[in-house]
This record gives C-alpha cells, sequence and structure tokens, in this order.
C-alpha cells in the first residue's frame, strides 16, 4: 500500500497542479514534493523495522503477454527513491523567483516526471520497467522543448531520438528474453532465473547496454548530453543529470548484470575499458570549456563513467562505489548546475570568460558553491569522497592499470573544477560581473540541504551502504558464472 | 569494595579521561571554526582571534597533560564509528595517540597557537580577519586529523583536508589573480602526490585487507622484503609524500604558496603541513624499511631536493622565496634522513626546523608588517636598530638553521650528517655543500635585510616600528625553542642519552629490526664531523659577512642579471619547463578533443546515421508524387509483373 | 440441362471480359477526368462480375451469381461516395482533373 502511494501520489499531484493554476504551481509542487519526502522518511522506517516484503505489490495486468504490475522496494530501490524524492524539492525550490511561463503545465510535468522515475525504480516487471522508462523520456521532453534555450528544437529532438533509439533495442532485448523464458513471462524473478545460451548472452547483452550506455551516457555515447543540459531550463537539466542518468546506472546493476551474466563476462572488459577511457576523455575536454553548463556536463560525464567502471568491475566495493556514487553525483549535479543557474541568472551570461569576482559580491553564495564543488572533487568528508575512494578501488581490484587511468579524474577534476571556480567567482570583484545579489531565501534553503547532505554522507555513509548492501550482494553472486 | 575492583574502576576512568582528551584535541579546533564560521559576524574582531587562538591553546594543554602521562609505548586507541564498512572492508573513524602522535601534537599546537596568537596582530587590519582565523582553525583541524588517524584513510582525511585549507590560504586574497594561480597550482600538485597516495592505499588495502597502521605494522615483517608489492606501494607513498612535502618533481608549488598571509607561511608552509610527507613515512616506517630501493629513491630525491633548492635560494631576491626554497632544502635534508633509515632523525630535524623556520617566517612577517608589504630584500636593509626583537630573534634563527654549534639546527642537522657519513660518503659531501649553502644564503638575507642602511624610500623608513605584543611574544619563545630545541637529542656524545630517540623508539623499531644497522661511528669520529660541520657553517657565514656586510654588495636588479645568476633566479626555468611540455600540451589536447574530435569525430557518426535515414527518406519519397495517376500506373504495372511471373512459373 | 448463358461458349466470355477489363484500365491510366475514371473503374468491377456470373454457371453453382448482387449493391453505394467526393473537390477546385489532386504526398 505504502509502495502504491509513494508511486501514484506524484501523479495525482501532477495533476492537480496541472488544475490549480499558474499562480499557485510552484507552491503548491513544492508542498507535494515535500509531502512525498516526508513519505519516503517514513518509508524508511517502516523498512527498517520490517525489511522489503513490507513493500512487495503483485497483481497479475495482461495476460497474453503475460505482464504483471509487479512492484517491490528493496534497498537498492528505496536509495533511488531517497535520491529522487529528496531532490525533488530542491529543484522546485530552485525554480521560485524564477520567470516561468505555463508555470502549472511545468511543474505538473516535473512531478509526472517523478512519478516515472520512481516507477523506473521500483518496478519489479520487465515490460512494466520499459514503461515506466519510457514514461521518464516524455516530461522532460516536454520540459526541454517548451521552456529551453534558443536552439532548443533540434537539440531536443536529438536528445529524444537517440535515447529513444537505444530504448527500442532494449524492447526488444525484452522481447528476446520472454522468447526465451519457459515461464512466458516478464517478471523479474522469472528472469533472474532462466537459463539463456552464452551465445545469445553475447549479444543480447548489447541491446542492453546501448540502451544504458546512451542513456548514462558512456563515451562514445554521449554527444546528446552537453547540447541538451545546455539548451534545456535549468530543472530539466537538474532532472536529466541528477536523477535520469542514474536510470541508467541503475539498470545496469537491476538488469543487465544478474539477467546476463555471461554476456557481462564476456564484453564486461570492453564496456569498463570505454568507461575509464570516457573518464578521462571527458575530464580532458571540461579543462578547456568555457560555457559553464558544458563544462559541467563533461565533468558529469567523466563521474558517471566511473560510476558504470565500478558497476563493471563486479565486486562489492564497485557496485556499493556506485550506489554511494550515485546518490553524491545527484546531489551534487544538481547543486552545481543549481549554482550555474544562479549566475545565469543575475549576470545573463554562462561563459566563464565574462565572470569573475562573484565572491567579494555574494560571500554566502560562494561558500556553498565551493563546498559544491569540493564534494565534486571529493575531497574527504564529502559525500563525494566515499563514492570515488570505493569506485576506484573497486577498478582497482579489478585492473591495476586502469584504476590509474581512472585515478587521472582525481587530479584533472581539481584542474577544471578550481579553474572554473577561480574564473568565476575569484578575482577582481566588479571588472565583469558589476553586481551580484547573495541568495535568496529559496536558494539559501534548497543550497543548504544539498550541503547539508554533501558533509553528512561525507562523514558517515553507513546507512547507505547497510540499505545497499544485501541487494548488492546477492546480485553480486549472481554474476559468478 | 575489594581494592582490585578499584582499581579495575580506577583504570576505566583512566581510560575515558584520556579518550575524552584524546577527542578534544581535534574537537577544539573544530569547535572553533564552526563558532567562528557561523558567528564570525556578530562578534567582535578581536573575540574572534583570541576564539581561534585560545582553541588551539586548548588542544595544545591536552596534549600536554597526555604527554605528561603517557609513557613511550603507550598507544590510546579512540575508534569513533565504523566508517566505511563493506564486504570484507572495515575502515573506522579512529585515532590513535602514540609517542609519534604525540610529538607531532606539541608541534602542531604548540607553534599553531603561537601563530594564531601572532595572526591576530599581524591581520589585525585585514578585511578578511574572520575568514582568515576560520580557515586557520580548520586547517589545525586537519592537520590534528592528519597526525592522529588511525588508518591511512584517516590520515588521508587530513592529508586531503590540509591541501583544501592551503588553497583556501595561499588564495585568501583572491581578488589578486595570481595568487588564485598559486593556490590552484599547490591544490592540483598536492593532487598529483595524492592520486600517489591513494593508489598505494589500495595496494595496501588489496594485499592486507586493511588500512590500520597498527595491523599492517604487525603483518607487513611476513611479507618478503623488497619485492614488487612492497617496491609498488612505497613508491606510491612516496609520491604522496613529495607533493605535500614539496620534493623534486613536484616541488614548485611551495615557493608560489609564499602568495598566502606570513602566519600562513610560516604554520602550513614550514612547521606542519609540509611535513606531513615525512611524519606519513615513519608511521609506515616498516614498510619503507622493507624496501630497499624505495628508501634509496627516497635518499637520492632527498639529496638532490636540498641541493637543488639551496642553490636556487643563492639567488633569491624576496625575502618569503629565500625562505621557502630554504624550506624546501631541509624538507630534502628530511627525506634524505628518512632514506638512510634515520627515521627519529628526520623527527628530531623535523621538529627543531619547525621552531625556527617557523620563527625566520614570523620575523620575516615582522620585517613586512614594519615595511608595510615590502618583500624585496634589496629595497630593506639597516632594520637592526628599527626592529631590535625582530632583528634578534631572526638572527638566532638563521643561526640555528645553519648548523651555529649548540643551538637546535646543529644537533638535529649533524646527527643526519653522520648517519651520511657511516653509510654514504657521496651523501655526506653534498648534504655538507647544501648546509653551507644553506649558512650562506640565510645570513645574505640576515646582512640584506638588517645590516648597512636603509634602502627604501624615507617615508617608509618614517614608519617603520616594532610590532605589536601578539606578534613580538611568539618570536621570543619560538626564539628560546630554537636555541634549546636540540636539548631533546642531545647525541651520547655529550654524556646524555638521546631522548628523542629513546622516546621513538618503540615507532621506528619495526624499521629498526628490519635494517640492522652497523655499528655506531665512534665517538671520536662524531665529534670531528661536528666540528666540521660547526666550523664550516662559521666560515660560510662569515664570506656572507663578508660579500654582503664589508663589501656592501647589493643583489643586481632584474634586467642587470645574467648567465648562471638569471638561471638561478629563474629555478632553472623548471616552472617554465612544466608550463610547456604538461600543461600547454594537456590544454591544447583538450582543445582538440572538445572542438574537434567530440564533435567532428564522434557526434559525426552520429549525425551521419541520421543523414543516411534522411537521405533515403529522400530518395524515397520521389515515389510518392502524389500524383494519382502515376498511383494507378504503379499499381497496374505491379499486376501486369505478377500476372508474368505467375505465367512463367 | 444447358441455360441461357451456356449458350455461348466459356472462352468468349473469357475474352469479352478480358477486353472490358482492359478498356477500364486504359481508362483509369490515360483518361484525366474523374468522372470518367469513375466510370472506367465500374467497367472494370462489371468486366469481373460478368466472367463471375459466367464461371458460376458452368460449374452449376449459384454462389458466384448471389455474390454479383452484393457486389453491384456495394459497387452503387461506392458510385454513390465516388460522385459525391467528386461533386465536392469540383466545388473546391472548380475541375475534376485529377492532375491537380496532387496533396497526397508528404
Amino acid at each position: 500500500m505504502l509502495t502504491l502511494l509513494l508511486l501514484f501520489f506524484p501523479l495525482a499531484a501532477a495533476l492537480l497542479v496541472l488544475l490549480g493554476g499558474a499562480r499557485n504551481a510552484s507552491r503548491l509542487a513544492l508542498g507535494f514534493a515535500v509531502a512525498e519526502l516526508a513519505l519516503t522518511a517514513y518509508a524508511v522506517t517502516v523498512f527498517q523495522a520490517s525489511g522489503p516484503e513490507a513493500f512487495y505489490i503483485f497483481q497479475p495486468w495482461i495476460e497474453s503477454p503475460k505482464v504483471s504490475f509487479h512492484l517491490g522496494l528493496d534497498g537498492l530501490s528505496l536509495v533511488m527513491v531517497m535520491l529522487t524524492n529528496f531532490l525533488m524539492p530542491v529543484i522546485i525550490l530552485s525554480a521560485f523567483h524564477r520567470n516561468i511561463h505555463h508555470a502549472s503545465g511545468y511543474f505538473s510535468l516535473i512531478l509526472l516526471m517523478q512519478f516515472a522515475l520512481i516507477g523506473v525504480f521500483i518496478a519489479m516487471d520487465g515490460l512494466l520497467y520499459y514503461i515506466f522508462w519510457e514514461l521518464a523520456l516524455i516530461p522532460v521532453y516536454f520540459i526541454a522543448l517548451r521552456w529551453g534555450g534558443a536552439n532548443r528544437v533540434a537539440v531536443t529532438l536529438k536528445f529524444f531520438i537517440y535515447t529513444l533509439a537505444g530504448s527500442l533495442l532494449m524492447l526488444f532485448g525484452f522481447i528476446m528474453l520472454y522468447w526465451y523464458n519457459p515461464a512466458q513471462s516478464f517478471d523479474i524473478r522469472e528472469l533472474y532465473r532462466i537459463y539463456i545460451t552464452d551465445g545469445n548472452q553475447s549479444w543480447l547483452f548489447w541491446t542492453f547496454f546501448l540502451a544504458f550506455a546512451v542513456k548514462i551516457p558512456i563515451v562514445p555515447f554521449h554527444t546528446w548530453q552537453a547540447d541538451t543540459y545546455r539548451e534545456a531550463p535549468t530543472q530539466g537539466t537538474m532532472l536529466l543529470s541528477g536523477i535520469m542518468l542514474k536510470m541508467g546506472t541503475y539498470s545496469l546493476i537491476r538488469w543487465l548484470l544478474p539477467i546476463l551474466p555471461v554476456g557481462v563476462a564476456k564484453w564486461g572488459p570492453l564496456a569498463i575499458t570505454l568507461c575509464v577511457i570516457g573518464i578521462v576523455y571527458a575530464s580532458i575536454i571540461a579543462m578547456r570549456q568555457r560555457n559553464l553548463k558544458n563544462l559541467l556536463a563533461y565533468s558529469s560525464l567523466a563521474h558517471v563513467g566511473l560510476i558504470s567502471a565500478g558497476i563493471f568491475a563486479l565486486n562489492i566495493q564497485g557496485l556499493q562505489g556506485s550506489v554511494v556514487q550515485m546518490v553524491a553525483h545527484g546531489v551534487n549535479v544538481v547543486g552545481l548546475f543549481f549554482c550555474a543557474d544562479i549566475i545565469f541568472n543575475r549576470t545573463v551570461t554562462i561563459n566563464s570568460d565574462n565572470l569573475g569576482g562573484i565572491r567579494t559580491l555574494a560571500p554566502q553564495f560562494a561558500t556553498a558553491f565551493l563546498i559544491i564543488v569540493l564534494g565534486s572533487v571529493a575531497l574527504p568528508l564529502t559525500n563525494g569522497f566515499i563514492g570515488e575512494f570505493l569506485l576506484l578501488y573497486g577498478v582497482y581490484e579489478y585492473n591495476t592499470w586502469l584504476s590509474v587511468f581512472a585515478g587521472l579524474t582525481v587530479i584533472l577534476g581539481a584542474v577544471y573544477m578550481l579553474r572554473m571556480y577561480k574564473k568565476v567567482m575569484l578575482g577582481h570583484p566588479g571588472a565583469r560581473v558589476p553586481e551580484f545579489s547573495d541568495l535568496y531565501w529559496n536558494e539559501k534553503l534548497a543550497l543548504g540541504m544539498l550541503v547539508v547532505v554533501i558533509i553528512g554522507m561525507g562523514i558517515y555513509p553507513k546507512p547507505i551502504l547497510d540499505l545497499a548492501e544485501p541487494v548488492l550482494q546477492s546480485i553480486l553472486n549472481k554474476t559468478i558464472i | 569494595m575489594t581494592d582490585k575492583h578499584k582499581t579495575v574502576e580506577e583504570s576505566l576512568d583512566q581510560i575515558r579521561t584520556t579518550t575524552f582528551l584524546g577527542l578534544l584535541i581535534p574537537l577544539l579546533p573544530l569547535l572553533g571554526f564552526l563558532v567562528n564560521g557561523f558567528l564570525g559576524k556578530y562578534l567582535p574582531k578581536s573575540v574572534i582571534g583570541w576564539i581561534g587562538s585560545l582553541s588551539v591553546l586548548g588542544s595544545f594543554i591536552c596534549t600536554l597533560i597526555l604527554f605528561r602521562q603517557a609513557g613511550p609505548t603507550d598507544a590510546i586507541q579512540i575508534d569513533l564509528f565504523s566508517w566505511i564498512a563493506l564486504g570484507s572492508i572495515d575502515i573506522s573513524f579512529g585515532l590513535t595517540i602514540d609517542a609519534l602522535t604525540l610529538i607531532m601534537l606539541m608541534v602542531v599546537t604548540g607553534i599553531g597557537f603561537l601563530i594564531h596568537l601572532y595572526s591576530i596582530g599581524y591581520m589585525h587590519a585585514d578585511e578578511g580577519f574572520t575568514r582568515f582565523f576560520v580557515y586557520l582553525n580548520l586547517f589545525i583541524f586537519f592537520m590534528l586529523l592528519l597526525v592522529m588517524g588511525s588508518n591511512l584513510l584517516m590520515m588521508f582525511i587530513g592529508w586531503e583536508g590540509v591541501g583544501l585549507c592551503s588553497y583556501l590560504l595561499i588564495g585568501f586574497w583572491f581578488k589578486n589573480p595570481s595568487y588564485n594561480d598559486a593556490a590552484q597550482k599547490a591544490f592540483v600538485m598536492n593532487r598529483i602526490g595524492d592520486l600517489g597516495f591513494l593508489l598505494g592505499m589500495f595496494f595496501i588495502l588489496f594485499h592486507f585487507g586493511t588500512l590500520d597502521f597498527s595491523t599492517i605494522e604487525q603483518m607487513a615483517p611476513s611479507l618478503v622484503a623488497d619485492n614488487g608489492l612492497l617496491i609498488a606501494i612505497t613508491m606510491l607513498l612516496f609520491i604522496g609524500a613529495t607533493g605535500k612535502s614539496a620534493q623534486i618533481p613536484l616541488y614548485t608549488w611551495l615557493p608560489d604558496a609564499m602568495a598566502g598571509p606570513t602566519p600562513v607561511s610560516a604554520l602550513i608552509h614550514a612547521a606542519t603541513m609540509v611535513t606531513a610527507g615525512i611524519y606519513m613515512i615513519v608511521r609506515t616506517n616498516v614498510l619503507f624499511a622493507m624496501a630497499p630501493f624505495t628508501l634509496a629513491v627516497i635518499l637520492w630525491i632527498g639529496v638532490a631536493t636540498s641541493v637543488v633548492a639551496a642553490i636556487i635560494g643563492l639567488k633569491q631576491n624576496d625575502i618569503k622565496k629565500v625562505l621557502a626554497y630554504s624550506t624546501v632544502s631541509q624538507l630534502g635534508l628530511m627525506f634524505a634522513a628518512l632514506g638512510l633509515g634515520a627515521f627519529s632523525s628526520g623527527i628530531f630535524h623535523l621538529v627543531t626546523h619547525a621552531f625556527f623556520k617557523a620563527l625566520l617566517f614570523l620575523g620575516a612577517g615582522s620585517v613586512i608588517h614594519a615595511l608595510h608589504g615590502q618583500q624585496d630584500i634589496r629595497w630593506m636593509g639597516g632594520l637592526k636598530k628599527l626592529i631590535p626583537i625582530t632583528y634578534i630573534t631572526f638572527i638566532i634563527a638563521s643561526l640555528a638553521i645553519s648548523g651555529f654549534p649548540l643551538l637546535s639546527g646543529f644537533f638535529s642537522k649533524d646527527e643526519i650528517l653522520a648517519h651520511a657519513f657511516q653509510q654514504n660518503l657521496p651523501v655526506w659531501i653534498i648534504l655538507s655543500l647544501s648546509s653551507l649553502l644553506t649558512a650562506f644564503y640565510m645570513f645574505r638575507l640576515v646582512y640584506l635585510t638588517f645590516f648597512n642602511d636603509f634602502r627604501g624610500t624615507e617615508e617608509t623608513r618614517s614608519h617603520i616600528h616594532e610590532s605589536p605584543w601578539t606578534m613580538t611574544v611568539p618570536l621570543i619563545i619560538l626564539c628560546v625553542l630554537s636555541v634549546l630545541g636540540g636539548l631533546m637529542g642531545l647525541p651520547v656524545v655529550f654524556h646524555a642519552n638521546h631522548w628523542l630517540n629513546t622516546w621513538l623508539a618503540d615507532v621506528t623499531a619495526p624499521a629498526a629490526a628490519i635494517l640492522h644497522q652497523g655499528h655506531h661511528i665512534s665517538h671520536t669520529m662524531e665529534v670531528i664531523l661536528m666540528s666540521v660541520a660547526g666550523i664550516g657553517a662559521i666560515l660560510s657565514i662569515l664570506y656572507a659577512r663578508h660579500v654582503y656586510l664589508t663589501r656592501r654588495s647589493v643583489p643586481e636588479s632584474d634586467e642587470a642579471m645574467s648567465g648562471w645568476g638569471k638561471v638561478i633566479y629563474q629555478k632553472f626555468y623548471v616552472d617554465e619547463l612544466y608550463d610547456r611540455w604538461i600543461v600547454a600540451p594537456a590544454f591544447k589536447l583538450a582543445e582538440w578533443l572538445g572542438n574537434v574530435f567530440d564533435k567532428h569525430v564522434v557526434d559525426r557518426v552520429v549525425t551521419l546515421t541520421a543523414g543516411f535515414l534522411d537521405a533515403s527518406g529522400r530518395t524515397l519519397r520521389v515515389f510518392q508524387s502524389g500524383n494519382t495517376g502515376s498511383y494507378v500506373f504503379a499499381m497496374v504495372l505491379g499486376i501486369v509483373v505478377l500476372f508474368i511471373i505467375r505465367l512463367l512459373i | 440441362m444447358d441455360t441461357l448463358i451456356q449458350a455461348v461458349p466459356l472462352n468468349w466470355y473469357l475474352f469479352l471480359s478480358s477486353f472490358l477489363f482492359c478498356i477500364g484500365v486504359m481508362g483509369v491510366l490515360f483518361r484525366r477526368n474523374a468522372i470518367v475514371i469513375l466510370m472506367c473503374i465500374e467497367l472494370m468491377l462489371n468486366s469481373v462480375n460478368l466472367l463471375l456470373v459466367a464461371f458460376s454457371s458452368y460449374s452449376g453453382n449459384s454462389d458466384g451469381q448471389i455474390f454479383v448482387f452484393f457486389i453491384m449493391v456495394v459497387a452503387a453505394a461506392e458510385v454513390a461516395v465516388g460522385l459525391a467526393l467528386l461533386v465536392s473537390i469540383y466545388r473546391n477546385t472548380g475541375s475534376t482533373d485529377i492532375d491537380f489532386l496532387n496533396k497526397l504526398k508528404w
């Protein structure tokens, strides 16, 4: 029951916000998102008390092909749902004090997105999962298309088709799984059990991997990313980078590793190599980006590359690291894009060459921004460090040399992030940016929430590690062939 | 109640007290950081300064209490909570206080307090006063974590944390772009080292299954000495140390780091943070002792750094730059000591160096303060009478660093030289040479700054004044320490037992057990070596006196420089080399990858796929002309073709 | 029991209806007036009807002849719709020339 409430509350909220009119849309949406967050907190206490069984829902849905309405909330899903529902109020808060036309539609779509994302994270039936996966694309497409920047039409089209093409491959993969499944079902428990020949696993791997690789994205399937991040409105970018990318990495863990262990064993080395190349590649490109949003896009690319590398390392450190880092990256990247938005909002420029000296004008903003930057360069006692340490160690266990290359992100990350901070925030005030008002209450609240999580998670990551541990361990056991 | 119960109760009480004190040591500066950070804007300056200073003083007092209670073999273990636990890994958020930690704690909190005190005077007119104390307290907190951490990862928190504070404090005056560049350079160079540290930790975690110092110490002797694994681990850790402790090839950030306020240079870039590399190696000495190859590398890197930095120091004209290169050189000396396996001698020199180098920097700060920001020694001179306390303390510190007999630097340096003489004669010769150079450039600095006539403008001269008491008191205390610091390591020749060696014996025992140092050189030889070193230092000082006091020569202006003098002044063009061969190509590659490769190769594949579909659509749409006649014709044609096929088959 | 239909050999029916069908096809292909094209389509339809009746009679099964009635009814309805469309087109474009009706493309 709680599961259904968690899932459908945002949908109902989306409808209500749509009907509620433009004037109160943002406040209404924030109220609903906070309520959902409270619901999540309650769900966590229930989970701690009675375990995942309480959240299990199974209802036959379609007779033939056999699809069931199967939802479940284990530790891994719970972490992802926590991330989603924590970021939603922040994302909605970040849209306060901004001039948004058709606000009711905008916030309604954001809440619809929340519905789809939660669906992806808790669906335990292949086709149901696929429906949520595609559903998540629709709101963000409209958000980017209607509220985006000047070049939005071409960019969103590319983004939509690129990701959809990947997803269709996945649908094909699911159909083939159904075909190979003697029980003729999409249910995850069946899929975890079925026997698929090595040859079939080998090519089925690609149907799933490509879908996820486009969504994550893993180099070289990333070229939609920077453009989309730049053109989408800030909240859209936050949704995309903060949560939607995690659909890809989450799905690698949930669907790819346990169902196709042989395929993963065969192609994993190639995939992890791609990921590691992607880390270095994206980090190097990020060093020379002048557009703030582009820089953040490439830095995000480097981070998710490391997350995926940790997943393909196929050890508990890598998987745990990826879960922690999914959360950490979600929090940090939302914070970073929010900071970029604050800068853009005040100065109407996003090119770091035209910025500088903001720190003197807005010390509170500078401090918050610095902490988020430090989280993203993985300074110890911030959330980024726990993830990066575990991920790099996971990759190290897999292959020492790969970890050396992946480790370059430690250096290059510091280079591009601090360079950006230096160019944008430091230097003499007034030369490029004449005035810059410090944080408004909504920005203070949103950034404050993020900063607390960044430091809190860095000091005490144990709750997240403990939540994910049993699930990851059982998935890991399935990958051993 | 029996007596036995009572004693158990008492010892439990004892443990509780020590745990409490141990926790208080890092928590007090953290508290100072939080109070000043959050409430700073509501508090007056004087209160902020004293909150910052007293929090560190509190830590120092706690350290002293612990020090009085503890014996050299005691180790207090404080496990706060399990930090990262998964699979077989369990890394606790734990602190350890043992003999080595106590020494470091005294240095960090003691000198830290003095420098906080000094900063109250030094920074009083700065608009970023609050921010300065916030950063400084945060630094102390991280530095304490670094030395107290019970495992490598805890040390790494402090390790990167102090790097962050160093970044923040070098770029403290962030309106100046070149300071920001220096800050960033420091952070990035440290990060290069940190990657080495991180990878070293991975090796240890993988092969030992733990990062706890005590467990590593127990497990290491069972490994085969000098195998690839140990060499890899120790080399990687050493790379970390070269970054933090400014050794070749990662030393160039330290001179640039002088962009920060002078108390920062004294605290972070002379006394504490830069010695973290030495502390780390001593902490894991058992691993290094088992990898003679790495020890040799450390030895030669240390020796090379020591002499190269000393040569560069000869020609620098910025008072802080001279001291910075001197720091690099002295750190090189400490690494050489570690390379020789003389771990406690390295710590000995670390401590005495912290005393006199902090004093030198604070003295330099006092000079700069008096001259309103002038740092170029070519525009100084004759300050002896104007700022007497600074002058006296500065000259004593210079004597100490030069190895003037019976001052602290003399003993610590001599111990290292004795080890070098005993094990490796060429090393001894080079290090002695580096000591002579040190004495020369230090007194070049002294004579140019304090003697002869003032070379600046008359206006500046009229403003010169001695610093306030908050600045001079730390100078005097450090001066006393610089003179007497050698007492903690009086050699056996002086019929004293070497207190520091005894105190650290338990810490360095694992290495000592492996290295089996040969029998010590004879006492006569030791006395001869000491005399040689002392006389050499005095002669070197006299030569500097001859050049800069008697002949009154002043370094030429930048334009007038030529030949080797210029090369040395330009620091052998190492920065330019790095820029040209590493930084510039990296940025070029970034530019090319971002603007050419990513757009025109990777994305081209995607757009070509879309383009192919688009083109095929365009081609096929010709058939869909919209002309009904042609549709019907196509239909009929199709039927006819079907008929023909049917007929033929 | 020869019926009237069987008084003529089957081949002749075949030839006649093929001939009619071809006239219809040619008309659809080469005429531009939509009304004529509609008539030609009817011609093709009726040629097939004729054949259906002939075969039905020769095979002694009357089903075919019954179907022809259905076809004629449907054809009548179809002609009605077709003519209605034509009238509408004529009103909109002022012509029944099908070359003007080339909007059926992307």
